[in-house]
């Protein structure tokens, strides 16, 4: 449920991956949601005017007055949404994740139209994109470490970061070609990482597996209206449960990493995410002033070079040389190739 | 954060952080940063041990350089910026189309 910004499709799709096939827009999805998913509002918003939030392979998000509904990616596992639709709809994330609203009739939180899996959710109001320095960075942080506070709800898949990395990887390898240096730099900081960071091998067994988000961003995040004065986190929630799993918290304050290790982010952002994720006790971290890098080193390269690969297939799709901000994370990834440890350290 | 200054240069609020025990004053609406007497050598100085230290030598003790990672500074790979005194100077990539994509999708 990111904003509505274009994101790219892989000619390929590998087998296993989420379908990125191109898809027309409007999608079949949106036009299942403007009619079938009418009757999954409520009464209040039936008549309501679409907005079109995000149309994209991974999903479907239709905005009716004063509810979004998504249309969940071809292929989804039904078993597993439920499990992430009864985690975000519990009592003990009430105020972290954004709860989905029961269906009408069914009073389930998932509905099938024209075989694809539909939810209905709140409208919140997205962090404006155009002013990152106005996000709410300190929410963000007290955010994640509540979620990760929070046990594991039974029946939630293993954490999909290392997955996510093998699948930017074999869409890079689908769209070969294109930038051959800035490919064999992606591949070669991809190389220094542990295979199991890479979706190579199996990861170690964690030893205290958390409640893990899975695809944390600053899309990810909206402010609902009408929080009560009282509200943790002044009505701000994270959205989109999709890759909601169990394993290690690390990987949630990875990317934030990744943007500053790769000079995307400044340090006064990062420090207050990383100073509100302390307070608000974030598990991920070792306690008292030690330097997080010991745990975030691994998931932080492997984001670099997740977000690297994505660039560059990117870049590709849209035929033009990689951008100025593409070029920070490609730098990143040849700076990784150079100085960080053999693979199994 | 104890003490709540104003910016000198558009009046907005200066909020304290702490890089490396110094202390900077950074404007929350125009971004500019303030240094007390001093502080601008201390971060040279910081700045001349960080770049001796470059490229670490894997596993040799380093005693008078700050920490290598995500607390303070970069980690060895991260970008050169880091680590010294532009630190805090905001988004050079603001308004970039980029730059949204990068921080808001996944």
């Amino acid at each position: 449920m990111d904003l509505p910004a274009p994101d790219p499709p892989a000619a390929d799709p590998p087998p296993g991956a989420r379908p990125r096939a191109d898809a027309p827009h409007p999608s079949r999805a949106d036009a299942l949601l403007r009619s079938a998913g009418r009757a999954l509002l409520p009464p209040a918003d039936r008549d309501a005017v679409p907005q079109v939030l995000a149309d994209r392979p991974d999903g479907t998000v239709l905005r009716f007055g004063a509810t979004v509904l998504k249309a969940h990616a071809p292929g989804t596992v039904r078993a597993a949404l439920e499990a992430r639709l009864d985690a975000a709809a519990g009592p003990a994330l009430r105020t972290v994740l954004l709860p989905p609203l029961p269906v009408p009739v069914s009073g389930r939180f998932l509905a099938e139209a024209g075989g694809l899996l539909v939810t209905a959710w709140p409208a919140g109001r997205p962090v404006a994109p155009d002013a990152p320095e106005l996000a709410p960075w300190e929410q963000a942080g007290a955010l994640a470490a509540r979620l990760h506070a929070v046990p594991p709800p039974p029946g939630l898949p293993p954490m999909g970061g290392p997955a996510k990395v093998a699948a930017a990887l074999r869409r890079l390898d689908a769209a070969a070609g294109t930038h051959p240096a800035g490919a064999a730099a992606v591949r070669a900081a991809c190389a220094t990482l542990p295979a199991w960071a890479r979706g190579a091998a199996e990861p170690p067994a964690h030893p205290a597996p958390r409640l893990v988000h899975g695809d944390l961003h600053l899309g990810q995040l909206v402010r609902l209206p009408g929080a009560p004065p009282g509200d943790p986190h002044r009505g701000w929630r994270l959205i989109d449960v999709d890759d909601l799993g169990r394993g290690d918290p690390a990987w949630d304050l990875a990317r934030p990493a990744a943007w500053y290790a790769a000079g995307l982010l400044p340090p006064g952002p990062w420090q207050r995410f990383l100073a509100a994720y302390r307070g608000a006790g974030g598990p991920a971290l070792p306690d008292g002033p030690a330097d997080p890098g010991e745990v975030l080193e691994v998931p932080a390269r492997a984001l670099v070079v997740q977000l690297a690969a994505l660039a560059l297939v990117r870049a590709a799709r849209e035929g033009r040389e990689p951008d100025e901000v593409e070029r920070l994370v490609l730098d990143a990834c040849a700076r990784i190739a150079g100085t960080a440890p053999a693979p199994g350290q | 954060m104890s003490e709540m200054y104003q910016c000198p240069k558009c009046r907005g609020t200066m909020r304290t952080y702490d890089r490396h025990g110094v202390h900077i004053e950074q404007c929350d609406n125009c971004r500019g940063v303030f240094l007390d007497y001093g502080e601008l050598e201390s971060l040279t100085a910081m700045e001349a041990r960080w770049s001796q230290q470059a490229p670490p030598p894997p596993a040799a003790p380093m005693p008078p350089a700050p920490p290598a990672g995500y607390g303070h500074a970069a980690p060895a790979w991260g970008a050169p910026h880091h680590g010294g005194h532009h630190g805090g100077h905001g988004y050079g990539h603001h308004g970039h189309k980029g730059f949204a994509h990068m921080l808001f999708s996944s």
